[in-house]
């Protein structure tokens, strides 16, 4: 009886401690994976986005180059981008590659398998994920040619219609026609703020039916008599040049023009 | 999904470019210079003639000096008068704008004068040719006698007009006038206007003169002649011709200068054999020491505020430009460029400096910001030195010297201008051989 007891109390003690002892780890192992998975899944995500870019950017401009016209694609949408994603289709596979030697790169063997499953999941959603991708990437796309007309790298004849309704090539030879006018007062402050926003309405044919001066209050405040030289000289410009060389085409777009004069870099030199 | 998101992103770029007013930047024009037609101001027949000076011709000169100072600015294109479609006797009036444009003129100046009654009246307009509309007209009354001043003060309201900085054509050079064989110089303190006309020597030439420099408020000169062998500095009154020594310095004294408020005079003297640079105030005569160093300091410049002064000195070794605080602290070092700096003279806008710089036995004329980035050398050559500026510090004068050959042969001496751009290089017409020239600020300011 005593000895029974007596296993009894060995037994269930022995299995307090198993518990006790098997407890933290059961608890380590939830605590150890998660972690380890959510950290992959960042990486993964963050290496296939990069190198999607530049290629989701060559085929829009293969696409872009095939399109005549942006409005063709806008009224022929999703389906018609539908149809272009299996020439895509390669472009995942290729990354597959790169992802899994960035996984080696990173992480022990062990933790291999539930990144696989990781990514094979992505894999789907990836195609979905990829078009949001490349339409960013073409919202970037057209953010990059108002950054490249500002900076006046204009070389290119791509379309930039949805900036101003000019191409970039229009509007080179428009402001190059200005440029030759304008004969710039070298003797301006270049400290100060020398902006000169002149509004034009235009005829078909280019000749200038209205101007306007668009801060002219200012030409008559005391201290800024530069200011008046400025944009005298600005109009100047303007007359001489008509008629400004606009397209033949698109009257309504470019009817009424901005023209932004400042010479501060010029005469900074 | 995938449709909505495109959708909406296409609807959002279509709603932006439908609706944009198209905007072009211009950042650059062309710095041509500005074809300008400067027509014979037309001469009343009341007019009656004034001692030795014909008023029938009067009208045509005016004009040529109006041309000549834009001409020489680099920044105006007058043009021919036989192209001029208008006479002067209806040009006063309102011109034809559409036949003035068809000469390429983008503006045009018109005017008349009146001689009477020892009185001379002249009266421009100055006409926007593309706007078809007035720019400016003005009439002055004076002397018949100041009829080149007259010239010089219309020139400068065109040019302000359509530049938008002051001009610099009512203006003096003050120099030294040379002559004589290299080793035998003889050296006299000369005047004249901008343009080479109406020299006037302020002193005979029997004392050895050096660094004449004008006084913001023009009426002073001061200057350094040689005295028994010492040179000492002097101050000269231009309109009554009186001379004073500023004071008895012991040992050497170099290249005074006012001070922007014209009150005290800055220079270089050595005492016990090392220069320093000391201000002297004019009204107490009390004399103030502004740097102590055992180099030599020489050439200091005020800022035009009056709070920097910018000096050079040999303080690093070879000799380099250095600014410092009025009162001599904060002393920064501002060029460390190859070769030896000199002669710094702060810009009347204050952005600048113009020096001299040699490296390897040529003498540039240079220009830098007051930190000394951005520095710009104009010119080169054999020799040449001393820069000044132009009362709108857009022109720096200075002089250069050509190789002597043999027996002091070839040598000449003379002034040049050039515009800060490093364009527009110009020799200044002097009557002899000139050296040291130092501009006025504007006299009808």
């Amino acid at each position: 009886m005593i000895k029974s007891l007596f296993y009894s109390i060995a037994f269930h003690t022995l299995m307090i401690v198993l518990t006790i002892l098997s407890l933290p780890f059961m608890l380590r192992e939830p605590i150890n994976l998660p972690p380890i998975v959510s950290v992959e899944l960042i990486q993964i995500s963050d290496k296939t986005n990069i190198p999607y870019a530049p290629k989701a950017r060559k085929i829009i401009e293969e696409t872009k180059k095939k399109e005549e016209k942006r409005v063709v694609s806008e009224q022929a949408p999703p389906a018609a981008k539908a149809k272009e994603k299996p020439d895509r289709i390669p472009l995942p596979n290729d990354k597959k590659e790169e992802k899994k030697i960035v996984k080696k790169k990173q992480n022990p063997e062990e933790i291999k398998p539930q990144i696989r499953q990781s990514s094979e999941f992505e894999k789907k959603e990836l195609i979905n994920t990829n078009e949001i991708a490349a339409l960013i990437d073409k919202a970037k796309e057209v953010q990059a040619t108002e950054q490249n007309k500002n900076n006046r790298i204009t070389q290119s004849n791509k379309k930039n219609s949805f900036a101003t309704g000019l191409t970039l090539s229009q509007e080179d030879a428009l402001r190059a026609q200005i440029f030759g006018c304008w004969s710039v007062p070298l003797g301006l402050p270049y400290d100060q703020n020398l902006l000169v926003r002149i509004k034009l309405q235009l005829k078909k044919d280019g000749t200038i039916l209205k101007s306007e001066i668009l801060d002219h209050e200012r030409m008559n405040r005391p201290g800024q008599k530069f200011y008046k030289v400025l944009a005298e000289s600005a109009l100047r410009a303007v007359r001489l040049c008509q008629p400004l060389k606009v397209p033949p085409t698109g009257y309504d777009k470019w009817k009424d023009l901005q023209l932004n004069f400042n010479p501060t870099e010029m005469l900074k030199g | 999904m995938k449709r909505i998101v495109f959708i909406l992103f296409i609807y959002l770029f279509a709603s932006n470019w439908s609706y944009a007013l198209i905007q072009v930047d211009i950042t650059r024009g062309n710095l041509d210079p500005l074809p300008i037609a400067v027509s014979p101001l037309h001469v009343d027949i009341k007019s009656e003639n004034f001692k030795e000076l014909k008023v029938k011709n009067l009208g045509d000169q005016i004009s040529k000096i109006i041309e000549n100072n834009f001409k020489n600015t680099g920044l105006f294109n007058p043009l021919k008068k036989e192209a001029f479609v208008q006479k002067p006797d209806i040009a006063h009036l309102k011109p034809r704008f559409e036949d003035w444009r068809l000469i390429k003129a983008q503006a045009l100046v018109t005017g008349k004068l009146l001689i009477k009654d020892e009185k001379l009246k002249v009266e421009f307009r100055l006409w926007d040719l593309t706007a078809a509309k007035e720019m400016t007209a003005l009439a002055f009354t004076t002397t018949p006698s100041n009829w080149r001043r007259v010239a010089h003060i219309i020139s400068d309201k065109i040019y302000e007009r359509l530049t938008g900085e002051e001009g610099y054509f009512d203006t003096r050079i003050i120099y030294v006038a040379e002559s004589g064989p290299k080793n035998q110089r003889v050296k006299k303190l000369a005047i004249m206007d901008q343009d080479g006309f109406n020299t006037k020597y302020l002193t005979l030439g029997n004392e050895l003169v050096l660094t004449p420099r004008f006084n913001p408020t023009n009426q002073m000169v001061t200057y350094m002649s040689y005295f028994r062998n010492l040179p000492r500095v002097y101050l000269l009154d231009i309109e009554t011709g009186t001379q004073e020594i500023v004071g008895n310095f012991p040992g050497m004294t170099f290249a005074p200068r006012f001070s922007p408020d014209g009150k005290k005079i800055i220079m270089s003297f050595a005492k016990d054999g090392n220069s320093d640079i000391y201000t002297m105030d004019l009204e107490t005569r009390i004399v103030e020491r502004i740097t102590e160093h055992s180099s030599i300091d020489t050439s200091p410049s005020f800022s035009p505020d009056g709070k920097f002064i910018a000096f050079n000195s040999d303080r690093s070794g070879l000799q380099q430009i250095y600014v410092m605080r009025s009162d001599g602290s904060n002393v920064k070092r501002i060029t460390f460029g190859k070769g030896i700096y000199g002669t710094p003279v702060w810009s009347p806008r204050g952005d600048l400096i113009a020096f001299t710089k040699m490296h390897k036995g040529r003498f540039y004329i240079g220009v830098m910001r007051v930190d000394g980035k951005g520095e710009r050398l104009l010119t080169e050559n054999y020799y040449q030195e001393a820069p000044s500026w132009s009362p709108n510090g857009r022109v720096l004068v200075f002089y250069r010297e050509t190789k002597a050959g043999d027996k002091g042969r070839g040598f000449s001496a003379k002034l040049w201008s050039i515009d800060i751009t490093g364009y527009n290089e110009r020799k200044l017409a002097t009557k002899t051989d000139a050296s040291d020239p130092s501009w006025s600020s504007l006299l009808s300011k």
